[in-house]
């Protein structure tokens, strides 16, 4: 890509094909001398332990394609035949089941470690909004995939997120239908799933490399939050960073491997050992625990929205209840022109901690209401969850960039590791 | 690059005719772009053969009342629920006003056939099917169903009393083939 002037290599293979292609400048320019800050902590492990479980999803996945079958009367045996018969397949199998928690848990970091340290504000919104994309598409290839085996909770789960649908005003029938192919989730909406759980990964792979690229552009932000001044500030990536990235993941793996040699089931649900069946709903159907939080908030809304005063329907229960499942999405796409607060890392910003401390505690309180069934104290406790988790967004962090006091920063970050170490 | 001049041309007529020819290539390309792209989108709708499911004939001769059966039409369930007397007052009883579906029971039943009632076993909220058809399972505070997914209860006329969903079991269309067997679709 850059066209700048080029310092040769001395192995003759490499010089010959870098100075057609330079792919090895590339790389050493991107990966080998990438001047990085030096203050960073665990938590900068994440994107590449996130890049690590994409790559793992694909190559298990390539794999588990050729001993699949994606027909309505088919695909549940085929699953059951990859765990028996199919030379480790209960291996490949469990590792992409598995894999997909893994991935989900290292981009709920990523993204908490990006909310933390204000990694989103200026001048990274647009590296913040293609994660965002990378999040939205993320969690439609894990809906699909999940309909794949066509278990109970694949076909009911399906039927569930697909007839969302349904409450976009006039064409949500129609609509609903266009996505199932038939009257009912069945063979043809199998059939496209699978086509576009295999299609997604790949396009989360170019938008991957926008974000990376984007991050090459701007350079990372760090614990402290405050810009890179100069070469003082940084360390070239390797071995600086692949060491300690290489230490991160290696932790990483031992979880996930205690996962999928321990407890591979531990994460799932009895109902998707069932084969689907379209004229018997379980009697509780749940997602997978990494959608929970946004469930609650979808079954937050229970109650009609109306003109004050009178009964016309504004906003039915079932489109609010879309909406702000959505909408919770949406608003972490904005939050970098809902915060402009000048000070970038919650560190400095004390108030902004308790908020977002707030935020998590309410996500998990969703993410517990999300398994419960739809009854009270149950109903209540997600509304609860869910108005604070708008009103963080909407209220609590436009009030704090105007009210929030700006701390006295560290003048460099060269400055501030030199005042630590000599403590 | 190598330098390209290019020629000069006389404006303004000039570019009034190339605007006109850029503005008709662009129409052009994008009706072949629209119809092509139907092309694709319209082959994710129902095909022929799905949409060929046509009717379902039920017996309903062995319906006891305050029996209900399912039946499979078109993928989908079909409650055929035979009422009893108590069931059908209390549908009748409620203020049509205070519902969130506004339906009186006449409207969901066909006339002289009270006590039959077929619906869409679908929850309208997200497409569940509803508990209550068997007699062990939970049929709801109002008697008729309770969807166990996000607890919608259904009255004994299939319409919507409490919970998320926002309109009443949908009736299909259905006809009295003879006292004993109905036709649905």
């Amino acid at each position: 890509m850059a066209h700048g002037p080029r310092t040769p290599f001395a192995n003759p293979v490499v010089e010959w094909i870098d100075s057609r292609l330079p792919v090895f400048t590339f790389m050493q320019k991107e990966y080998g001398v990438f001047p990085t800050p030096k203050n960073f902590n665990y938590f900068w492990n994440f994107g590449a332990l996130a890049m690590v479980m994409l790559m793992t999803m694909i190559a298990t996945g390539v794999v588990l394609a050729m001993h699949y079958t994606a027909n309505a009367g088919m695909a549940f045996n085929s699953v059951e035949r990859i765990m028996r018969d199919v030379n480790y397949g209960w291996l490949l199998r469990y590792m992409h089941m598995n894999g997909a928690s893994m991935f989900f848990v290292a981009v709920y970091i990523h993204i908490f470690r990006g909310l933390y340290y204000g990694s989103y504000k200026q001048p990274r919104e647009l590296l913040w909004i293609l994660g965002i994309v990378i999040f939205l598409l993320m969690m439609a290839t894990a809906f699909m995939g999940y309909t794949l085996p066509w278990s109970q909770m694949s076909g009911w789960g399906a039927t569930v997120i697909t007839s969302l649908f349904s409450a976009v005003p006039l064409v949500g029938d129609s609509l609903v239908a266009w996505l199932w192919g038939g009257f009912s989730v069945d063979n043809p909406t199998l059939n496209r799933f699978f086509a576009l759980h295999y299609l997604l990964p790949f396009v989360i792979c170019a938008v991957v490399f926008l974000h990376v690229w984007a991050l090459h552009v701007v350079g990372s932000n760090n614990p402290l939050g405050i810009d890179v001044k100069g070469p003082q500030d940084t360390l070239p990536f390797n071995p600086y960073y692949t060491v300690k990235d290489t230490f991160g993941l290696s932790v990483f793996l031992i979880v996930y491997a205690f996962l999928v040699f321990y407890a591979p089931t531990l994460l799932t649900h009895q109902d998707h050992f069932i084969p689907f069946n379209p004229m018997v709903t379980p009697p509780h159907i749940v997602p997978e625990w990494y959608f929970l939080p946004f469930y609650a908030i979808l079954r937050a809304v229970t109650f009609d929205i109306t003109i004050p005063f009178t009964h016309i329907i504004l906003v039915e229960a079932k489109l609010g209840g879309v909406l702000a499942m959505f909408g919770a999405i949406v608003l972490l796409a904005v939050l970098p022109w809902l915060d402009t607060h000048p000070v970038r890392s919650a560190r400095f910003r004390p108030w902004f901690r308790i908020a977002l401390i707030g935020l998590v505690v309410a996500l998990c309180v969703l993410g517990y209401v999300g398994a419960k069934p739809a009854e009270q104290p149950w109903v209540m406790v997600g509304q609860a969850a869910a108005l604070y988790y708008f009103a963080f967004f909407l209220v609590i962090v436009p009030w704090l960039s105007k009210k929030e006091p700006v701390a006295k920063l560290p003048n460099s970050i060269h400055e501030a590791v030199l005042a630590e170490k000599g403590k | 690059m190598t330098d390209h001049t290019l020629p000069p041309h006389d404006a303004p007529a000039d570019a009034a005719r190339r605007d006109f020819l850029y503005l008709t290539t662009g129409a052009v390309a994008a009706v072949g772009a629209g119809i092509t792209g139907w092309s694709f989108i319209d082959s994710m709708n129902p095909a022929a053969d799905t949409l060929a499911l046509s009717t379902t004939e039920v017996n309903i001769s062995g319906i006891e009342p305050g029996q209900a059966i399912l039946v499979q039409w078109r993928g989908k369930p079909v409650f055929v629920r035979r009422r009893t007397t108590k069931e059908i007052e209390e549908a009748k009883a409620v203020d049509v006003a205070t519902l969130r579906d506004p339906q009186a029971d006449a409207v969901r039943v066909k006339e002289g056939k009270e006590e039959w009632l077929v619906l869409v076993g679908i929850c309208t909220h997200l497409g569940c099917v509803p508990l209550g058809t068997k007699s062990a399972e939970p049929k709801g505070d109002f008697g008729g169903w309770f969807c166990p997914c996000h607890g919608s209860h259904y009255d004994t006329a299939g319409r919507i009393r409490k919970g998320p969903a926002p309109r009443n079991l949908e009736v299909p269309a259905y006809s009295f083939v003879s006292d004993t067997v109905i036709k649905i679709g």
